[in-house]
Order: C-alpha cells, then sequence, then structure tokens
C-alpha cells in the first residue's frame, strides 16, 4: 500500500504560547506517537494539522493535496481526519446512535460511511445504542468516540491523549482496541500522549516535541536505543521486543528469537476475546533484568534469554546500562551496578542470560 | 368588556402585547450573534461590551429615554439614515421609535442568559462537530442552540416582560398617544394623575398577574430544561 506523508511547517501565535513546528515530513502509516510534556505544543500542532485553529500560518499537505498555504487553509471538513478528543467530546444532546449519525449524515454524495454494523461491533459499542451519553463510563464514551470517527471512513485518525481521563482497566483495555484496530483497518494514526508507557505499546514512529517546536523524528526502536531517550522517566531505560504471540491455555507465550518468554496473564483483558494479532510488544524495565553468565536452574524466575553483550553504557556513579542484543539483532537494555559489572567482567562480545521475572513483563 | 364593573381598556393592552413581542423578536435576532461574540470574547474589551450591554439594568430610565429621544429626532441621523432605506415619518412618538427604545431597554435581559448558556459550551464539541463536516451555521444549530435552548427561553421570557414593564422610555421616547404609544404603564399613570384609582387598580392588579405568571413559567421552563453538559 502507498504510503501518503505529512508534511509542511505550521506556526500557531496563542499569545502565551507559540507552535514553531519547523519543517517535517512524516510517512503516515501505522502509529505517529506525538509525544512530549504538557505544554510542549502537541495538542496545539495536532489542532493546526487538523484545521481546527483558524490563526494557523504556514504550509501543509497531506496525500498530496494542499491542507494549508500561508493563511488559506482548507476547512477541517475537508480534509478526511477523523479526531478523538481526550474527553471524547460527545454531543450531551443525542443519544449513542445520534451521535454516530451525525458525521455519517453529513458525509458528500459520493462517499460512503463504513459499514455501520461492522465498526459498531468491532469497537464494542453495539449494545450501547441507544443509551443517553450520560449514562456512560469513561472507557465507554471513548469507544463511541472512536466509532463515530471510524464511520467517517477518515483517511488519518487523530487522538488527543485519548486514554488520558481513563482508569487503568479501561486504559488496558482500549490499548488493545486500539492496537486491533490499527493493524485491522490499515488506518495512520496521529496520538497523542505524554505517557512513555502508552509510545512503547502503540508507536511505529515518534515525533518528540519540547517548547512549540519539532524535536526529533524517529522509529520507535531507534528512540528507545539511545541509553538518554527522552521516553525513560522516573523507572529508569525500557526496551520494548517485537514478539509472536503462541497459542496456550493459561498462561500466555509469546516467541522471540527462537526462544519463549512467559507474560502474566493479563488481569485487564482477562475474558476477553483473544488478541488477532500478529506481532506482540513485550515491555521491559532494564532495572528487571538481571544477568547471569550461566543458565541457573533453581530459581523462581522463568525467563531466561539467552543474549550477547552488545555495549556498556555508563549512567551515573553507581550503574551502568547494558546493551544486550539478541540472535534476531532486537536488542534490550539491563542496568546493573558498576560492581556487578565488574565482578562479571562484562564486555562487548560476552554471551550471557538475561533473567525476567514473568510478573515484570507486560505487553 | 366589564371586570368587577370596570370597563377594561384594551387599546394600551393589545399595544403592549404587540411591542413587547416585537421587541422580543428583534432582541433574539440581533441579540444572538452579539452574545455569541462577547460570549467568545478574549481580548479585555469584554469587559467594556459587558458594562455597555449591562447599561440599562443600571440607568435610570429617562436617562435612557432623554438619549434616544435626542438620537431619534426627525432631523437626525437616525431618522434620515433609515429614510435612505425608504421608511417614511419619525421615530419618535412612533411604534417604531418604542421598538427601536424598548430593544436597547431590554438589551441586557436578552443578552446576558445568552450569553451565560453559550459560554458553558465547550468548545470541543464545536471541534468534534467541526470534524464530524458540519459547518459554522449547521454547528450553531445543531449543538449551539439546543444546549443552550434554556437561555433562549429565558432570554425570550424577560426580554418580553420586561417591555411589557417599561415606562420611563416609553413615556421620553413616545409620550402618551392613544392606540399609538399609549402603553399599559402610561395609562395606569394617566389613571392616578386623573384620580381614577379604579381603572389604575384593574390594570396594575393585571399587571402584577401577568409577571407572576411569566416568571413563574421562566422558573419552571429552566427546571424542566436543564441540559447536562459533559
Amino acid at each position: 500500500m502507498k504510503t501518503n506523508h505529512l508534511k509542511g511547517n505550521l506556526t500557531l501565535d496563542l499569545g502565551g504560547f507559540a507552535l514553531n513546528s519547523g519543517d517535517f515530513n512524516l510517512p503516515m502509516s501505522g502509529v505517529t506517537v506525538l509525544f512530549g510534556r504538557s505544554g510542549s505544543g502537541k495538542s496545539t500542532l495536532l489542532r493546526a494539522i487538523s484545521g481546527l485553529d483558524k490563526r494557523t500560518h504556514g504550509q501543509l499537505s497531506f496525500a498530496n493535496t494542499v491542507w494549508q498555504a500561508g493563511k488559506q487553509h482548507r476547512p477541517t471538513a475537508e480534509r478526511d481526519i477523523g479526531f478523538v478528543f481526550q474527553d471524547a467530546a460527545l454531543f450531551p444532546h443525542l443519544s449513542v446512535r445520534q451521535n454516530l449519525d451525525y458525521g455519517i449524515k453529513r458525509l458528500p454524495k459520493g462517499k460512503a460511511p463504513a459499514d455501520f454494523d461492522q465498526i459498531v461491533e468491532r469497537v464494542g459499542v453495539a449494545h450501547l445504542l441507544d443509551r443517553d451519553i450520560g449514562f456512560l463510563s469513561g472507557g465507554e464514551r471513548q469507544r463511541v468516540a472512536i466509532a463515530r470517527a471510524l464511520l467517517m471512513q477518515p483517511k488519518l485518525l487523530c487522538m488527543d491523549e485519548p486514554l488520558s481521563a481513563l482508569d487503568w482497566r479501561a486504559k488496558a483495555e482500549l490499548l488493545t482496541l486500539i492496537e486491533e484496530l490499527v493493524e485491522s483497518l490499515q488506518l495512520p494514526v496521529l496520538y497523542i500522549t505524554h505517557d512513555p508507557m502508552e509510545v512503547e505499546r502503540l508507536a511505529d514512529q515518534v515525533v518528540v516535541m519540547a517548547d512549540g517546536r519539532i524535536q526529533s523524528v524517529e522509529p520507535l526502536t531507534q528512540l528507545l536505543n539511545r541509553a538518554d531517550s527522552p521516553l525513560f522517566d522516573h523507572q529508569g531505560a525500557v526496551s520494548v521486543l517485537q514478539t509472536h504471540p503462541l497459542e496456550s491455555g493459561g498462561v500466555s507465550q509469546v516467541r522471540v528469537a527462537d526462544q519463549t518468554l512467559s507474560l502474566p496473564g493479563s488481569r485487564a483483558t482477562k475474558g476477553a476475546r483473544p488478541s488477532q494479532r500478529q506481532l506482540s510488544r513485550v515491555r521491559i524495565l532494564a532495572r528487571d533484568v538481571t544477568l547471569a553468565l550461566e543458565d541457573p536452574h533453581k530459581i523462581s524466575t522463568s525467563n531466561h534469554l539467552v543474549a550477547t553483550v552488545a555495549e556498556l553504557i555508563d549512567q551515573d556513579d553507581h550503574s551502568l546500562l547494558v546493551r544486550l542484543k539478541l540472535a534476531d539483532e532486537q536488542t534490550f537494555f539491563a542496568e546493573v551496578t558498576h560492581d556487578s559489572a565488574q565482578r562479571l567482567q562484562l564486555s562487548p562480545g560476552l554471551v550471557v542470560f538475561a533473567l525476567i521475572k514473568t510478573v515484570a513483563l507486560n505487553r | 368588556m366589564q371586570l368587577f364593573g370596570i370597563e377594561v381598556e384594551w387599546q394600551p393592552i393589545w399595544l403592549t402585547l404587540e411591542i413587547a413581542a416585537m421587541t422580543t423578536v428583534v432582541l433574539l435576532v440581533l441579540g444572538t450573534p452579539l452574545a455569541w461574540w462577547m460570549a467568545r470574547m478574549k481580548s479585555s474589551n469584554k469587559v467594556l461590551l459587558e458594562a455597555l450591554v449591562a447599561l440599562p439594568l443600571v440607568l435610570p430610565p429617562t436617562v435612557l429615554g432623554f438619549y434616544l429621544l435626542i438620537a431619534m429626532n426627525p432631523n437626525g441621523m437616525v431618522t434620515e439614515t433609515l429614510s435612505w432605506f425608504g421608511y417614511e415619518g419619525q421615530l419618535t412618538f412612533s411604534k417604531t421609535g418604542l421598538v427601536i427604545g424598548s430593544v436597547f431597554y431590554s438589551l441586557p435581559f436578552a443578552v446576558q442568559p445568552l450569553m451565560h448558556a453559550f459560554e458553558t459550551i465547550p468548545n470541543r464539541l464545536l471541534d468534534a462537530a467541526a470534524t464530524l463536516r458540519a459547518s459554522f451555521l449547521d454547528r450553531f444549530r445543531t449543538v449551539v442552540m439546543p444546549l443552550a435552548r434554556r437561555g433562549f427561553l429565558t432570554a425570550a421570557t424577560l426580554s418580553f416582560a420586561h417591555t411589557v414593564g417599561e415606562f420611563g422610555v416609553v413615556l421620553m421616547v413616545g409620550g402618551n398617544i392613544p392606540g399609538e404609544t399609549r402603553m399599559v404603564s402610561i395609562a395606569i399613570f394617566d389613571h392616578v394623575e386623573s384620580l381614577e384609582y379604579a381603572q389604575a387598580h384593574l390594570l396594575s392588579a393585571m399587571m402584577l398577574v401577568f409577571s407572576l405568571a411569566v416568571l413563574m413559567l421562566v422558573y419552571g421552563l429552566n427546571r424542566k430544561f436543564e441540559v447536562k453538559v459533559g
């Protein structure tokens, strides 16, 4: 499938805050996350991209259609985008079904809406159709908002911190839903978040923002490869491995580089239908990885990955990051103290066993 | 028709209702865009506009009436301008002049409830409607108006009732021409001046009952049409 590009350079002066994106050229496939702290301008950029703020200046085009040229702009309605807002933004005076119909009724003659029953079923709002908006939970509202956007058959789906107002359970369910939708609909997504966990779960490509400007655009794997990645917070370095889910009852297992990893049965998705996805991401905190020179057997830790030390990176006075490489070239970090590194005589090329507790892994 | 043995004068009553109805229509048509503009205004000019709109609340009606009388004088700019658009006759001491005066006099009663209703509508709902391909007027009709319906009802009833109850402006601008500018409040004043207390009693009692009914209607509607935004 041909990849459409979103390219341009946008400025938007809000008085107290100014967006000055700099030139960008983003291939739109999979999930592109706009990441940055609050106040970094990610929402402003998304509003400028979607045409919601008329004060926007600059250049913007998507799939070779001009969306903005100087002050001239194509109205939001004609940009073929779907938008999911932080707090769903459902119309409180309409029922769920009327909310879903709102956009369908306004589609131009030549454009057919998506298959209503199919979308409603897939997003999990079929049983809510005749409800009043006031009686929906946070997760349900966000599902309705997603369905409402998808029914317009958009060419680009914009999501502005769609999970930030939700509790952890709803958040986990919706993350799974978004992953599945992205894969099955082949719809490019522009996704805003300040939560590194969401980036690690969803992103293919990460746009890092600070002070109203785009700082960098990198694939997730590359961004996570940097020892000083902006994604690392108080929990330290994080790695994401692409794995293949295995069919098994009870314990969930995945394969990576011809080795098997055991994952905790997720509490959030218990009872939910099994994921249909081809690839599954496993998120590992560097501080949860123990290194051993030989394979210990009498130990409760059940994941023992064979890996090669690729690089030692000094972090601070007492710890360092060990970059480990698997047979399939995927890398991940382990965080150890200088003392331990010396004791084990860690050096590039050394084959080690990386021990990771099952419960420390999350998908 | 007689009530309690007193002949009811219908002319001032009909005239009052007619002028109040016209004023209400004009106020809703002009007040809606003004209130919307003010509700979405972020600059500090908003303070000045709010104060200007609220002025009739604190100004003695005679002051407002005096300025309107000056502004609408037969050789003045307002009358001249209107005559270009084909308006014949004078504004002072006429029905048209009364409606213009009433529009100024009741402006805060239309604009304030509308503005407050508009202010409670979150921008993101309008943004959401825009991403669902609704044009501005479409968004206004299908999102703003239903969510602000309480504001519209309050604005309409209060403008109407307040216009019915005006006196000072009417006296200054309209005078006391039977069938043309003699509204109920003027009629009552007239009766009292001529010591016709029975007539004054009857009209006053009718006004009292009417005002109470209108206010109860407003508060009743407010309860019934409560809209939850969120």
